[in-house]
């Protein structure tokens, strides 16, 4: 299995503050890594640096290397908007727009120039069906999305990711906000995506990341600490602070 | 005790009383604008007031149309709209989304200084450069016209327009830029695709606000307008709006002249409150 | 893969959108950039110490704007006194008396109408209530002009009295203190600063307002003192301006006017925004 990212000696700055130490790190294709770690840590910071949406936050500072399939995403010639199709994100608290479930959807295509209807159709029923949420909205994608419960909003913004095609998929804490029941959905759905996908998700939860990832990366005070195989992580880790971490000693 | 009590409630009544003053305020001039509007209406006939297109008060036999005032109302809002809808819009959205916080602020209080200007003022300058311009650039007798008043019109209706769309886009959750950014699509497109519509109730009263504050206006338009009760058929016509139709025979009015005024004035007001209506329907949803 | 730059499609549609959000804010700014810059340029050379200390006279063909000025100053002085008290205590009642959710709907229904309603309506209206019992005169144009900004005075306040906390009125409470007190002690000292908020915004509204006052307090030229003022007809600086430019072509004298109001408008706006930092700030301490 290939690495899709590779990260090699990254630092970050907001403004005077460091938040980021340092990082290295390799992500494999179409698995799913989770970053861990306290609050603060910088794993947020981290992932939202993968596909350059911290590049809207005017003061913050970035140096070292970030590869996408051997591409320097800062590069010179890069596109931003073309690394954010190929590096799609998912937030925290869903965020669908105020518009139809359809057009919803159907936003990132259009925006990528796609403006037949059939296509387009194809392409939003393909991403539902991918996101698993095709047969609970199929009757009802000209309603607007903001109707949909907390799951199905996470779910519908899954597709949304998905439409454009991306080849990896940032998932920044993606069940926090979610009940039990909506969050095992999503699990489900995520570990179903691996197949065609690379995720990185961010969690709180360890017990998430022990049931889906495959590899895990525990940050710690804006630093790399460990990252390895989930099962080595979780049943022998080699530094002591994430043996105190996922101990529950602190965090 | 109830000394204290008596005390009580007798504040609680005054304030009661205050607090229904708008409410019978509003009342009072509902009540007094109909009953001095609708003599004058009756006398001429509905039809002939509303539909007529000649007005003649002044005449041996007077003629008491107010078509060309409503029209002229009509299409110098409607002309205003067009012209300061589309600037203040795309003001509001550079100031509320690219532009840095210290253009922002500078701008925004640009905006409340052009809010604060009074009438009189535009109507001064329109008077001596607009009026003039606009004899000049397209070569007419007289620039006093329906475009003289359009354009100012649309300059005074900017900044209600620029303040509400900026304060209904400021409102836009991040959350939803982000989506949006996140799925590559440019900051521009974020802000016309996803930020403008998800502030469209907001924007639709800012226009709505605009549509109350053109109409209504009445001196700085009486300056610049010509003030003759013609027919609005074309943009270099001399015309007279619902407001300045009242404000410029009032003065010396007697009679059923003088009611006919009224009436009129009733005629606006029923236009405002249809207004009215529609910005509330706006504001309540975009509450929501 | 990365470096596909955006398809000349979106290209264009990002130069364009950008070109006209440029393009527009521009042009509001050089409206007002012009505005100024026209009004104090033909303004100020017209301004003279006569012209401030004089009345206009025939005799000597001289026009003078004290009568103006000093008719302003009392028109403002006449409609502040008597609309803060009713526009404070109606806001009084909407946040501390009111129970009624359909009275306070009722309520705030009805200034908005008001605050919609244009001014020539309301010199109208005006003429009619005030003008035809008592007369033209400054006073008719004050009560005329107390109807306009109650709504401002009444939702100023209301602002501030939202931001009184409301553990403050349940400790008077908790004291035993009755309704009365509680707002006197309390309630009152904490919208000050929406008052005074709302009397600067009042105060810009009153200056530039001419087509409420043209006949209700007329455009009479006199110099009087304040009570004398009140009962007579008198024109305000904006009437005056309307005056002299539309039916004397005195255009000299009318942009001096224009370029004091301009002046009064920058400093209105500047203490509005100075006062609500000030007060914002001591808020948040």
């Amino acid at each position: 299995m290939s690495n899709i990212i590779t990260v090699k000696d990254m630092n970050l700055w907001y403004g005077d503050h460091q938040a980021l130490h340092n990082i290295n790190i390799e992500i494999p294709e179409k698995s799913i890594t989770a970053f861990i770690g306290p609050s603060g840590c910088g794993k947020s910071t981290f992932l939202k640096t993968l596909n350059r949406m911290n590049d809207l936050i005017p003061s913050v500072k970035i140096t070292g290397d970030i590869r996408y399939n051997d591409a320097d995403i800062f590069g010179k010639d890069v596109d931003v908007n073309s690394l954010r199709k190929e590096i799609g994100m998912v937030f925290q608290k869903p965020n669908p727009f105020p518009m139809s479930i359809y057009d919803n959807v159907a936003y990132g295509p259009r925006t990528h120039g796609i403006t037949n209807k059939a296509q387009l159709d194809e392409i939003v029923e393909r991403a539902l069906r991918d996101a698993a949420i095709w047969d609970e909205v199929k009757d009802r994608l000209k309603k607007n999305a903001l109707g949909m419960s907390g799951g199905q909003q996470q779910r519908l913004c899954i597709a949304r990711a998905l439409a454009v095609q991306p080849k990896i998929l940032l998932m920044d804490e993606p069940t926090s906000a979610l009940d039990p029941i909506s969050t095992s959905r999503i699990e489900e759905l995520v570990m179903e995506l691996k197949n065609k996908y690379t995720i990185v998700m961010v969690t709180h939860n360890m017990q998430q990341a022990l049931r889906v990832s495959d590899n895990t990366a525990f940050f710690l005070l804006g630093e790399l600490v460990e990252f390895g195989k989930t099962d080595d992580i979780f049943s022998q880790p080699k530094d002591k602070r994430t043996e105190d971490y996922i101990t529950g000693r602190f965090g | 005790m109830k000394k204290n009590q008596f005390i009580e409630k007798l504040i609680h009544g005054i304030f009661l009383l205050l607090g229904l003053i708008t409410v019978g305020c509003v009342l009072l001039i509902t009540v007094y604008l109909v009953i001095s509007g609708i003599p004058a209406i009756k006398e001429i006939g509905f039809v002939d007031f509303l539909f007529g297109k000649e007005w003649a008060s002044t005449a041996s036999e007077p003629k008491y149309g107010i078509l060309p005032f409503i029209l002229t109302s009509i299409y110098g809002t409607a002309g205003a709209i067009i012209i300061g809808v589309p600037v203040g819009f795309m003001t509001a959205v550079y100031l509320s989304k690219m532009a840095s916080p210290k253009v922002k602020s500078v701008m925004q209080a640009a905006v409340s200084l052009l809010a604060g200007i009074p009438s009189v003022v535009y109507g001064l300058v329109g008077m001596l450069v607009l009026v003039p311009g606009i004899r000049k650039v397209f070569n007419v007798p007289d620039g006093a016209s329906l475009l003289a008043a359009i354009i100012v019109l649309a300059i005074m209706i900017l900044p209600s327009i620029i303040k509400m769309s900026i304060t209904a886009l400021d409102a836009v959750p991040k959350e939803y830029e982000d989506a949006s950014l996140a799925l590559g699509a440019t900051p521009i497109e974020t802000y016309f695709k996803v930020s403008v519509p998800a502030a469209k109730s907001g924007i639709a009263a800012a226009v709505v606000l605009g549509v109350g504050r053109a109409i209504g206006e009445a001196m700085a338009v009486m300056m610049v307008a010509g003030n003759v009760p013609n027919m609005p058929d074309s943009l270099f016509q001399s015309v007279r709006f619902l407001t300045t139709a009242v404000s410029s025979e009032m003065s010396y009015s007697s009679g059923l002249q003088r009611q006919a005024l009224f009436s009129i004035a009733l005629v606006l007001f029923l236009f405002i409150m249809l207004i009215n209506v529609t910005l509330n329907f706006f504001l309540k949803r975009e509450k929501e | 893969m990365l470096n596909q730059s955006l398809s000349p499609k979106r290209k264009r549609y990002e130069m364009t959108m950008k070109a006209l959000m440029l393009v527009s804010a521009g042009l509001t700014a050089a409206l007002v950039l012009f505005l100024l810059v026209y009004v104090l340029s033909q303004g100020i050379p017209n301004i003279t110490w006569e012209l401030l200390s004089t009345k206009p006279s025939y005799l000597t063909e001289r026009i003078g704007i004290l009568p103006d000025i000093l008719n302003t100053v009392y028109i403002v002085l006449a409609t502040l006194v008597i609309v803060l008290p009713l526009g404070v205590g109606a806001a009084i009642y909407l946040t501390e008396y009111a129970s009624n959710k359909k009275m306070v709907a009722l309520i705030e229904y009805a200034a908005e109408t008001l605050s919609g309603i244009p001014s020539i309506i309301y010199g109208l209206v005006g003429m009619l209530l005030f003008s035809n019992s008592m007369g033209t005169c400054l006073m008719a144009g004050a009560l005329t002009l107390v109807i306009m900004n109650l709504p401002t005075i009444m939702r100023t306040t209301q602002e501030s009295l939202k931001t009184v906390p409301q553990s403050y009125r349940e400790g008077a409470f908790g004291l035993g203190a009755g309704k009365w007190r509680v707002v006197r002690t309390v309630v009152l000292p904490g919208c000050v600063d929406g008052v005074i908020t709302g009397c600067i915004l009042s105060v810009g509204r009153i200056l530039g307002e001419s087509a409420a006052l043209l006949f209700t307090a007329g455009f009479a030229h006199a110099v009087n003192g304040l009570i004398t003022g009140l009962t007579a007809p008198g024109a305000t600086l904006t009437v005056a301006l309307y005056v002299y430019a539309k039916e004397q072509g005195e255009f000299g004298v009318a942009f001096a006017i224009a370029a004091i109001l301009m002046v009064l408008t920058v400093i209105i706006n500047f203490a509005a925004t100075l006062v609500q930092k000030h007060f914002a700030k001591r808020r948040s301490i």
